[in-house]
């Protein structure tokens, strides 16, 4: 997963292991749960300088989490290149106070272009949040914190199964496309692409599946029984303890200057 | 196609969150010991290959195929599409924390349904019928998908209409390409290994 991300759990290079950032030595499990409750209460926000103020934490929060800061915007952009046409549309379809009109006939109000701007913080903020909190994790450790977190133990076995595979088959997608490429296979707009693509999805499932199978019998001969021991050292100590005093300080400043903004409107 | 945190109003976040827990348990109940490493690394493929561009005019599209899922791992698509949309929210950033559960349904119960209308035809009909089926099914899976991306924005307001109608139009030739991807996966697959269409049940 971290090859496919492209972003290593440690950073570490050379002798010296550098000293991991804050965010990381935090319990996995207040991590999920301060990105939970972040997202819930910025959600609930309406004023602008609320949620700007909302951005600035989780922006605050990326740059001491030791993500590589350019990287994360960039994923945070891509983000909005697919809300983008959603946001452009609102001013133009919320009635209200006309502050721009196109040749053509459409109004843009004041109030959709508020709502969009709205929409477009609270999304970043909560998205942003979540990468700096959680995607800062190793999948397996997500998995073991959400079991902590009495997540049913079946869908945490289907996530670690899921996560231990994706670079495995990702590799084999890889090794396929180099094959069809040897080939003389050009992507194209064409039938014949769509079909033999579809035909790569195919095979990529058959293999899948008879790994998959591969992997019961080795279980099997291991005495699996069902049951996926989880080990791990989570311990919730003072310092994270601490951690969640400053953020569930932060939260109620973000949902006091909201009411305040609301008293002064 | 996923919607973001801030777009929905409360209900229908709420409503989503309760119809995809209801979906995962379903999905989990189907899931005997024995069935989790099939449906883990059956997940992984399906992760993988929403990774593939398909190349179409000047532009290119990711791959969803729900469909294709729904039909092979039937209800338990809830809990493996649901494993895809958490995991792309917290390592790539795409879709949001709160609209995780509508998110999961607009993917997972048109791969559901799907499973159920033409997932008979693809076990047990002819190659020919098994393959249009399953075209039928690939592009119905992602019509279905943006209808409930549709739905799911009107249902939050009358301002988000035109947004609606954009992302069903945008998507009618994806809806071709995944119904022609779907119809060769399937043809493809059941040649070389029917059981696929089987993997996930019980009694085998």
């Amino acid at each position: 997963m971290a090859h496919l991300l492209g972003l290593g759990e440690t950073g570490a290079v050379g002798l010296s292991p550098r000293p991991s950032p804050l965010v990381r030595r935090l319990d996995p499990r207040g991590r999920i749960l301060a990105a939970l409750a972040f997202a819930v209460v910025v959600t609930g926000l309406s004023s602008l300088t609320a949620l700007v103020a909302a951005l600035a934490a989780a922006l605050a929060l990326l740059a001491v989490s030791g993500l590589p800061v350019a990287t994360t915007l960039k994923r945070m952009m891509l983000m909005d290149g697919f809300i983008v046409f959603m946001l452009v549309l609102l001013p133009f379809s919320t009635p209200g106070t006309a502050l721009l009109v196109v040749p053509g006939g459409f109004v843009a109000s004041a109030e959709g272009l508020r709502l969009a701007v709205e929409i477009a913080l609270t999304a970043n903020a909560v998205i942003l949040a979540l990468m700096v909190l959680v995607g800062t994790m190793e999948p397996v450790v997500l998995g073991h914190a959400l079991a902590r977190l009495r997540v049913p133990e079946r869908l945490v076995h289907l996530l670690l199964f899921t996560v231990r595979y994706i670079e495995v088959l990702r590799d084999e997608y890889s090794r396929s496309r180099q094959a069809m490429q040897a080939r003389a296979f050009r992507p194209g707009s064409n039938r014949h692409c769509w079909r033999s693509l579809g035909q790569l999805v195919g095979m990529m499932l058959v293999r899948a599946l008879e790994r998959s199978e591969r992997i019961l019998q080795a279980m099997k001969c291991r005495g699996f029984t069902g049951r996926l021991p989880l080990l791990s050292d989570l311990r919730f100590g003072r310092i994270d303890g601490l951690a969640a005093v400053l953020f569930l300080a932060g939260l109620l400043g973000l949902v006091l200057l909201e009411m305040c903004l609301a008293d002064l409107a | 196609m996923h919607i973001v945190d801030g777009a929905l109003s409360n209900p229908v976040v709420i409503g989503g969150a309760v119809i995809a827990a209801g979906g995962i348990a379903l999905g989990l109940r189907a899931l005997t010991v024995e069935k989790i490493p099939t449906a883990g690394v059956l997940s992984a493929a399906f992760f993988v290959a929403s990774l593939v561009h398909v190349p179409i005019g000047p532009s290119s599209v990711h791959l969803i195929l729900n469909g294709l899922a729904g039909v092979i791992l039937g209800w338990a698509a809830f809990p493996a599409l649901f494993v895809g949309l958490l995991l792309q929210a917290v390592f790539f950033g795409f879709g949001g924390v709160t609209v995780l559960g509508v998110n999961t349904v607009n993917i997972a119960l048109p791969a559901v349904l799907v499973g159920m209308i033409c997932g008979p035809f693809i076990r047990r009909g002819t190659a020919l019928t098994a393959t249009v089926w399953a075209g039928i099914g690939g592009a119905l899976a992602i019509a279905l998908t943006t209808l409930f991306v549709a739905l799911s924005l009107m249902l939050s307001g009358e301002q988000f209409l035109p947004a609606a109608k954009l992302v069903f139009f945008a998507h009618i030739p994806v809806m071709a390409i995944e119904g022609v991807l779907t119809a060769a996966a399937v043809s493809l697959a059941r040649k070389v290994k029917p059981e696929l269409f089987h993997a996930l049940e019980v009694a085998r």
